[in-house]
C-alpha cells in the first residue's frame, strides 16, 4: 500500500513538474522584460517549435515529436504566387546586406533586412562576414533546377522544414521579409551575375 | 580621499592616452574590423581609460548622498560591511537580509536604498548612460568594484537552494527561443569560433570562453567611449535578440550571470577590459 501511494506520488510528480517548472519560467521571463517599441511581451510566449528547440544541446530529443514538428513545417512553406523564384540580386544584395529590422530601436516603417552576413560568407568581396552558418559564396554552381529553387526558397521561407532546431530565422514563416525580398535574394544567391558567384574584382 | 599626486598622475595618463589615441587614428585604415582594435589594444598596453570611471565609481563610494546623507561604506556585498576587496568575484549570490540571489547592480541599489535612503524608481530609470552621454553613478560604482576584484578568483556561491535554483533558471533562459527570430542566448553563445560579421563570439557554455567574457566586464568600449557593464550587455544582447527590453534588476538579468559566474568559476577576474 504505502509503496503503492510513493509510486503514485511518484508519477504524479513527473507527471506535472515539466508544466510547473515551464511555467514558473514563463511567468519569471514576463516579470523580467518590458514592452518597447515594436517588441512587446507577446514575443516571450513560445510556439510549439521555439518550445522543442530550447532543449540544452546534448539533451535526447523527442524523435517522434522532432518528425511531426519538422513535417508540420514543411507542410506550411508557401511558395511564391506567380511560380516565379527569381527577383533581382542586386536588390537581394542590399536585403542581404542590412541588419536592421524588428529591434526595439528600429523604425517600423522601413524595410527589414535579412542580416545575412551576420553569419554566412556571400559575395568575395564583403570581408566583413560572420560564421554561424556555412559560406554560401559560389552558391549559384548549384543550378537552377526546379529542386534547387525549391529548396533554397524553403530554406529561406523555413529552415526548420529540413533542418528542425537550426539557429537560422524563418524569414517567410515569420514574415522577417516579404516574398519580392525572398525572390531577390534567392537572385543574389542564384543568379550567374550575382556578386555571390562572380570573383572578387 | 584624492591627493595632488594622483591628480598629477591622472593628467599624465590622459596625455599618455589621448597620444596613442592620435597614434592609432594615423595608422588604422578608415573600415573598421578587429584589426583596428587589436591594434588599439597593442598600442594602449596596460592602460585602459576605464581608469578614470574607476576613479569615479571609488568617490561616488564614499560620498554622502540620499535622505540619510549616508555614504555606501556600510554596504555588505557578501563578505561583510565595507568589504570590497574580492567582493564583486564572489557574485551573484545569495543575501539573507533579502532572502534573494542578488548580482552586483541589485546588491548596490538595495545599499542604496537602505542606507542612504534613495529611491530605487528614480536610479531605476536610467542606470545605464546612452551614447554621447558620460557615465552613470551606478556603471562607475560597478567599474570600481569589478576592479578591486581584479585577479581574483571568480567564486560565485552555489550553497543555498536559491542559488542553485538561480544556475538552473539561467540554464533555461539560455537555451530559451524566442520572438520573431527565434534567437536564444544560445543561438550565439553555445559554440566556439564563430563570429558574427567581424565580432568574435564567446562560447558561454565553455569554462575557459565564458572566463575571459565574463571575467572582462564591466568594459571600456570603444565603439561607444564609455565603461559598459555586463548588466548593460545583457540588454542589449536582449535587444539583436528582437525581445522586449530587459529590466533592470530583474530575474533574468541576475539568473543570466549567475550562470556566466558559475561556468567561469575558478578562472580569474581581469576587468575592466578594453573591448571594441
Amino acid at each position: 500500500m504505502k509503496t503503492t501511494l510513493c509510486t503514485m506520488a511518484l508519477v504524479m510528480w513527473i507527471g506535472i513538474a515539466p508544466g510547473v517548472v515551464s511555467e514558473e519560467l514563463a511567468s519569471v521571463i514576463q516579470a523580467s522584460f518590458s514592452d518597447k517599441g515594436q517588441a512587446t511581451l507577446l514575443r516571450l510566449e513560445q510556439d510549439p517549435l521555439q518550445q522543442h528547440c530550447s532543449q540544452p544541446r546534448g539533451q535526447p530529443a523527442d524523435k517522434p515529436t522532432a518528425m511531426t514538428l519538422r513535417q508540420q513545417r514543411l507542410d506550411a512553406v508557401v511558395f511564391p504566387t506567380d511560380g516565379d523564384f527569381l527577383g533581382d540580386w542586386r536588390r537581394g544584395a542590399a536585403v542581404a546586406a542590412s541588419g536592421r529590422g524588428l529591434q526595439f530601436n528600429d523604425d517600423p516603417s522601413i524595410a527589414n533586412g535579412g542580416n545575412c552576413y551576420a553569419c554566412h560568407q556571400l559575395a568575395p568581396s564583403e570581408v566583413a562576414y560572420g560564421t554561424l552558418g556555412p559560406s554560401l559564396t559560389d552558391y549559384g554552381l548549384r543550378g537552377q533546377s526546379d529542386a534547387m529553387l525549391r529548396y533554397t526558397w524553403t530554406k529561406l521561407w523555413d529552415t526548420h522544414a529540413f533542418n528542425l532546431c537550426s539557429h537560422m530565422p524563418r524569414f517567410g514563416a515569420q514574415k522577417i521579409l516579404d516574398e519580392q525580398q525572398l525572390k531577390d535574394v534567392m537572385a543574389f544567391l542564384l543568379d550567374p551575375n550575382s556578386s555571390v558567384n562572380q570573383p572578387a574584382e | 580621499m584624492r591627493r595632488q599626486s594622483d591628480d598629477a598622475i591622472t593628467w599624465q595618463l590622459l596625455v599618455t592616452i589621448i597620444t596613442r589615441w592620435c597614434l592609432v587614428l594615423l595608422v588604422v585604415p578608415a573600415w573598421a574590423d578587429e584589426g583596428i582594435f587589436d591594434q588599439y589594444r597593442d598600442l594602449m598596453g596596460d592602460d585602459n581609460p576605464a581608469i578614470f570611471v574607476i576613479d569615479e565609481g571609488e568617490e561616488f563610494w564614499y560620498q554622502s548622498q540620499g535622505a540619510r546623507g549616508a555614504t555606501l561604506e556600510a554596504c555588505d556585498l557578501g563578505l561583510g560591511a565595507g568589504v570590497t576587496r574580492g567582493a564583486y568575484a564572489q557574485l551573484p549570490r545569495y543575501f539573507a537580509d533579502t532572502d534573494r540571489v542578488m548580482d552586483i547592480e541589485t546588491r548596490l541599489m538595495y545599499c542604496m536604498e537602505t542606507l542612504q535612503g534613495r529611491d530605487r524608481a528614480v536610479i531605476a530609470t536610467k542606470p545605464y548612460s546612452v551614447r554621447g552621454d558620460f557615465g552613470t553613478e551606478l556603471e562607475a560604482l560597478v567599474t570600481w568594484l569589478a576592479a578591486e576584484s581584479e585577479g581574483a578568483t571568480i567564486a560565485p556561491e552555489q550553497v543555498h537552494p536559491k542559488e542553485r535554483a538561480m544556475y538552473a533558471l539561467g540554464e533555461e533562459i539560455f537555451f530559451y527561443r524566442a520572438g520573431p527570430h527565434d534567437f536564444s542566448c544560445a543561438t550565439c553563445h553555445e559554440q566556439s569560433n564563430k563570429r558574427i560579421r567581424l565580432q568574435q563570439l564567446p562560447n558561454l557554455t565553455d569554462h575557459t570562453e565564458a572566463t575571459d567574457a565574463y571575467g572582462s566586464w564591466p568594459a571600456y568600449r570603444m565603439s561607444e567611449g564609455l565603461v559598459r557593464t555586463m548588466g548593460w550587455r545583457l540588454q542589449d544582447c536582449f535587444r539583436q535578440q528582437r525581445w522586449p527590453e530587459l529590466t533592470f534588476g530583474s530575474e533574468v538579468g541576475v539568473a543570466l550571470q549567475t550562470y556566466m559566474a558559475v561556468n567561469a568559476a575558478g578562472g580569474i577576474m581581469t576587468a575592466p577590459g578594453l573591448k571594441r
